[in-house]
């Protein structure tokens, strides 16, 4: 059920959302491919996670089209989201079942093959073996994390959508996190659409980054390119300049 | 639609309830006292008068409290997602909103059968109310009650799915609200015009004029009792179709999104 060779995982083409009056995205278009991570960043309220939305097929596009695989959400939204899973800092699984609980629910609903292997094979991927009955919402924020990242493995998406997965955990379970997604993405060939506002943990995992302000790609390119032809001395400065000229044009032009 | 996937959506409750037993408590312990106060009123209202009280009013109170049962079970499964803030998970992934909703019906089909049980047991055993007495009218009767409470549930997922958390108050109600329209313990001859023109649009109406019918030594009315179904069921696709179209108002104004996330940004 993987993409075709060389085909894109995701592509949004001429993406846009409108909110009444609001342009929340406006005509977004790109890819992500095979093996690739790719990070989508910006200021708050740019749109990143309208965009993670639209592709998950829980918004829908005021005009363009999501494809997964080759598949449009719009028109095949469960063949597409098959091949599709996420993790959100906003949207832990339900506290009140276990960790067990949670991975066979889920495994239902994505239809996971030989479920009891895989939940045993990614209990101990991600060291909650010893959690497993344990009520999820008793976790430390880091363990949670790593259950919901443990649900997003489930059914071996070929594309991975992660919403500041490392957002209020410790560096260290964030540095465990980053290189466990980092080899799932090359084992697997999964793509990787990864938002974050840790421009470290970007320029350290993803191939390649499109920055995003009011609804529009600004910059898209490798984190190393982007310092080179912005002169900037780390993409953390990168960000807090364009973010900076972007939400006010006037001073920037000064 | 797929079976793993309404599967995953019934044992999600399930596990819920078995790691919290005390969730079976609402299944049973309301209608335990519904059946033991009425079951007393009836008894003593016997003591007076040779008419069948136990037949009527108590058996008007099982069935209604069926009714609200099935519409409870499909609710609450439905809120223990709102509650949990687990809509983007469950939404954001293959499930079909057919998978969901029937993943919700199974689960109120099987906590209301408890609550069914539990009354059945009270009212026969303490009461001697004796469902033999309505005779092959009981299934078109249970039939219209369990449609029309699963109308009823789907309905209430809607506003709930519509309006955000806080319109839960306006759920719980609403068999309360429809109760006097369906005249549950009187004939709907008893009610002025205007309201026995709304009782004419509601299922349950038929069942409980049939109970009536047979309680006094008539038949019920089988024509009437076939409308009713025929109602009944054109109420249920109707209440899919507004499930649908809300949750299409979701997704194009991002309500969804919203459930779980504080802000989207």
């Amino acid at each position: 059920m993987g993409s075709a060779p060389g085909e894109a995982v995701l592509s949004a083409e001429g993406l846009t959302k409108r909110f009444g009056a609001l342009l929340a995205v406006d005509g977004v278009s790109f890819q992500v491919a095979p093996g690739e991570i790719v990070g989508l960043v910006g200021p708050n309220g740019a749109g990143k996670t309208t965009i993670i939305s639209m592709v998950l097929g829980i918004l829908r596009p005021t005009a363009g089209r999501v494809l997964i695989g080759g598949i449009d959400v719009a028109a095949q939204r469960s063949a597409a989201l098959e091949r599709t899973n996420f993790a959100a800092v906003y949207t832990p699984l339900p506290g009140n079942l276990t960790v067990e609980q949670n991975l066979r629910v889920f495994g239902l609903i994505y239809g996971v093959k030989a479920l009891s292997a895989r939940i045993e094979a990614l209990l101990a991927d991600y060291d909650l073996t010893r959690h497993r009955r344990t009520k999820t919402g008793v976790l430390s924020s880091g363990e949670q994390t790593r259950v919901e990242l443990a649900k997003a493995m489930l059914n071996r998406p070929k594309l991975l959508l992660l919403d500041e997965p490392t957002a209020s955990i410790d560096p260290s379970t964030a540095r465990d996190i980053r290189a466990r997604i980092v080899d799932f993405a090359a084992t697997e060939q999964a793509g990787v659409l990864w938002t974050s506002h840790n421009m470290y943990e970007v320029a350290e995992v993803c191939h390649r980054v499109l920055f995003l302000s009011r609804g529009r790609i600004l910059l898209a390119g490798s984190p190393a390119e982007l310092i080179k032809q912005h002169n900037a001395p780390n993409l953390e400065e990168l960000f807090v300049e364009v973010a900076h000229e972007a939400l006010h044009p006037a001073a920037g032009a000064q | 639609m797929r079976a793993s996937r309404v599967a995953a959506v019934a044992l999600r409750y399930f596990y819920l309830v078995r790691g919290s037993p005390v969730r079976l408590l609402p299944m049973i312990a309301w209608v335990a006292i519904d059946i033991v106060l009425w079951g007393f009123i009836t008894r003593y209202l016997g003591g007076l008068t040779r008419f069948n009280f136990v037949a009527t009013p108590l058996g008007a109170v099982l069935l209604w409290d069926f009714l609200a049962r099935v519409m409870q079970g499909i609710t609450t499964a439905f809120f223990e997602d709102v509650w949990a803030r687990n809509f983007l998970n469950v939404f954001a992934t293959p499930i079909t909103i057919g998978d969901y909703l029937l993943g919700l019906v199974l689960t109120g089909i099987v906590t209301s059968l408890l609550g069914l049980a539990a009354m059945l047991l009270l009212a026969t055993s303490v009461f001697g109310l004796s469902f033999f007495a309505y005779g092959v009218a009981l299934a078109p009767f249970v039939f219209v009650l369990f449609i029309t409470g699963i109308s009823l549930g789907i309905v209430g997922t809607s506003i709930v799915l519509r309006f955000g958390p806080a319109s839960e108050w306006l759920i719980w109600p609403i068999p309360s609200l429809l109760s006097p329209f369906v005249g549950v313990f009187y004939p709907l001859a008893t009610l002025p015009a205007w309201m026995r023109a709304i009782s004419r649009l509601l299922p349950p109406s038929y069942v409980f004029e049939g109970m009536r019918a047979i309680v006094t030594g008539k038949s019920a009315r089988w024509d009437q009792l076939a409308f009713g179904s025929v109602l009944s069921v054109l109420y249920l696709v109707a209440a899919c179709g507004l499930f649908a179209a809300v949750y299409s108002y979701a997704l194009r104004t991002g309500l969804i999104a919203r459930y779980s996330a504080e802000t989207a940004n």
